[in-house]
């Protein structure tokens, strides 16, 4: 049992609000990342759950209790830091213990503990080895070992990932998401790599210089953004965004339509919006459908780029007006560069957003 | 890269032109004195002499190192019975008798009282060819070892206190790093006012703390005194150069580091000894070797303070090297003075190597 409840938080230096009041609610054993781009707070905000930052404003609780003024010690949270911070002078059996022996426990009772979590990351075979000695996925894979030793309610991930190759991330990405189901624990994530958010999140949080964007699970964000931002955030390559002007408006729909965009019927935005109003119609560049020849489809434009990855193509194409578009194919399709192509999106794939005054 | 070599090799002139000063001063100052000295300590070399110099084998070194022990029976009557002095102490034959043209003792010949005591009712006297250089040595053994740790400690209490981002932290870095920048021979006249006998600043100052009880102590003039005097101030002296290098130190500890010690519930003390100390390892052998060799070196607060009294009392191996190569004009003696401490130093420092390296 250990729900996190962030309620109304802030996080002020001198004048200046780092976190702008965020709430969010974190049910027992949900696995939650905070993702956003650099600079959004996200891991000011974990850091705040942690205790290594003073919270400034609001409440937040741990497993019904208010952790606002507890040591990181009690608070009953385990965290793992993207340069691994394995102490270098101690084996790995040491610095998985080492909360135990700061805490004074037995020699025994410390093996026990430290025998299981290794069992369970599969590095019994590391345990008498030093830092220097291991690889960068080693490392890291220490460092969530002490985090298992803590025995913690929540786990935190600050970026674990961010320093190791691809191919090494993703396999520490697929470990990480079987130990949440092996261990059943709460833990909050903060990448900044949408991959990782989408493969291992139940929740995705959304920050934007430090408010929180959208909340939700990775299908609904996908399907479903909020707003422009997370839209674009989400999904690569991201999201195109045309301008459009509304030509006419009634219960379901709204017909839109510009110079390069042949008039489009789709269904009707939640937000109120005025014919004659210019608004972004955007569409994720799987939904694109593209074309050879210049007759049929809602959007015109040639070819500029084309990427062949084998299952995929990715192409870039530059409508009439200048403005790029990016479609991508899921299969090897050929389409020579400076071809023209014609357009094709299901309405119901796209999205309308009504441009407010920051955006 | 074939093309390349050539050009490389052609460079590699020019680079030696360019070492050339540097390398030429070194070998200058450093490395032919150095050469000098090992040579003239075999040779009976004077400063200014008419007579030819001459080898001489390990006799200089013999001169300042032989120790020899004697065990005088005490003076007893012709009825057998220990001799007293009026105070009841047991009276011995003069170790004069024994050092002085005794062709019974002739390895004993032209050497020293350099200490004695009692045992049951024999004297054990342990007599040295120059005791003085014997006072040098053991003056600056204890310096050593009662400054460096000293030294070392309380520059890494300063380092840890000044290692945190305070408003106006860098104008305590620089009080306690002036000392240094100031030259030891002005810092010793200083000193020499504070420890005045008459109207020094401490005595003055214990004068008032005491209200009147604390009676004045000539720190340089008295035996027991004029050492630790030397010290406290040298300590004062160097310790802000040893907090700069144990700074440098505590800033290459990865600040992520005492965030994982503190998300553990590490108390203060754990943290220094599990995240710190360990951390300040290499800077810790570093920072022990330099205070070391800069203890052994010890010469300008003497000079200036105390020139080696009162009663041989702040004599140092340094100290000595200069007084008899210059004072006494024997640049022999004085060389081998050096030579001894390159060696003391040498040893001590490749001991300190040996304990504090990389164990696995």
């Amino acid at each position: 049992m250990a729900d996190v409840t962030l309620h109304k938080l802030v996080k002020r230096y001198d004048k200046t609000d780092i976190i702008k009041g965020v709430d969010i609610d974190i049910k027992d054993g949900e696995f939650t990342v905070f993702v956003g781009p650099s600079g959004c707070g996200k891991s000011t905000l974990l850091r705040m759950i942690a205790g290594l930052e003073d919270i400034t404003d609001g409440t937040l609780s741990i497993d019904g209790k208010v952790v606002n003024h507890l040591q990181p010690k009690d608070r009953s949270i385990a965290m793992v830091f993207q340069s691994y911070a394995i102490f270098p002078h101690m084996t790995v059996r040491e610095n998985m213990a080492f909360g135990l022996t700061i805490a004074g426990v037995t020699k025994e009772e410390k093996d026990r503990r430290v025998n299981e979590a290794a069992r369970v990351l599969q590095m019994e075979h590391l345990l008498e080895r030093r830092p220097s000695q291991l690889s960068g996925g080693q490392r890291q894979r220490v460092a969530i070992g002490r985090a298992i030793v803590r025995n913690p309610k929540v786990f935190l991930f600050d970026e674990p990932l961010s320093n190791l190759d691809a191919s090494l991330r993703m396999d520490m990405r697929m470990e990480i998401a079987k130990l949440h189901k092996k261990l059943g624990a709460t833990m909050i994530y903060v990448t900044h790599d949408q991959v990782e958010a989408m493969t291992l999140a139940d929740k995705i949080v959304v920050l934007k210089e430090g408010e929180v964007q959208q909340i939700g699970s990775p299908m609904e964000l996908f399907h479903y953004p909020a707003n422009r931002f997370v839209a674009g955030f989400l999904g690569s390559p991201s999201m195109n965004f045309i301008d459009a002007e509304v030509l006419a408006i009634d219960a379901q729909t709204i017909t839109l339509g510009s110079s390069v965009l042949n008039s489009v019927v789709l269904p009707r935005p939640e937000q109120d919006v005025l014919v004659g109003q210019t608004v972004e119609l955007g569409i994720r560049p799987q939904y694109l459908q593209p074309q050879h020849g210049d007759n049929k489809g809602c959007l015109h434009g040639q070819i500029s780029l084309t990427e062949r990855l084998g299952t995929e193509t990715v192409l870039d194409i530059s409508l009439s007006d200048g403005k790029k578009v990016i479609a991508s194919i899921g299969q090897d399709q050929v389409f020579e560069i400076g071809e023209s192509t014609s357009l094709h999106f299901d309405p119901e794939r796209a999205h309308v957003f009504v441009k407010s005054a920051d955006a | 890269m074939q093309k390349s070599l050539p050009t490389l090799t052609q460079h590699n002139q020019s680079g030696w032109l360019f070492a050339l000063p540097g390398f030429g001063l070194m070998m200058l100052f450093i490395v032919v004195p150095f050469v000098f000295a090992i040579l003239f300590s075999m040779t009976n070399q004077r400063l200014i002499s008419p007579n030819p110099t001459q080898f001489v084998g390990l006799e200089n070194y013999q001169q300042l190192l032989s120790v020899n022990l004697l065990v005088l029976d005490p003076d007893v009557t012709a009825t057998g019975e220990i001799k007293r002095d009026n105070r009841g102490d047991i009276r011995y034959p003069r170790i004069r008798s024994y050092t002085r043209n005794n062709p019974d003792y002739a390895h004993l010949q032209g050497m020293k009282e350099w200490f004695s005591w009692q045992w049951q009712d024999k004297k054990i006297a342990i007599l040295a060819s120059d005791p003085v250089f014997m006072k040098a040595i053991v003056n600056t053994l204890l310096f050593v070892l009662i400054v460096a740790p000293l030294q070392g400690a309380l520059a890494l209490g300063l380092a840890l206190l000044i290692n945190q981002r305070l408003r106006g932290i860098n104008l305590y870095r620089a009080i306690y790093f002036m000392p240094v920048v100031v030259s030891i021979v002005v810092v010793s006249i200083l000193w020499r006012f504070i420890y005045d006998g008459q109207n020094g600043l401490l005595n003055n100052l214990f004068h008032t703390l005491s209200f009147g009880h604390f009676t004045a102590v000539d720190w340089l003039g008295n035996p027991n005194t004029a050492l630790g005097s030397i010290m406290v101030m040298s300590i004062w002296q160097a310790v802000g150069f040893h907090m700069v290098i144990w700074l440098s130190g505590l800033q290459t500890i990865s600040p992520t580091l005492y965030e994982a010690a503190k998300i553990e519930g590490a108390s203060s003390w754990q943290t220094f000894r599990y995240v710190t100390w360990p951390g300040l390892k290499n800077t810790a052998i570093l920072v022990l070797i330099v205070i070391t060799m800069q203890a052994f070196a010890l010469f300008a607060q003497v000079d200036v303070m105390t020139n080696g009294g009162p009663l041989d009392s702040t004599q140092t191996i340094v100290f000595q090297a200069v007084e008899r190569g210059y004072g006494k004009q024997d640049i022999s003696g004085g060389s081998a003075i050096s030579v001894v401490l390159f060696i003391m130093v040498l040893g001590i420092s490749l001991l300190q190597r040996y304990l504090t390296r990389e164990k696995n």
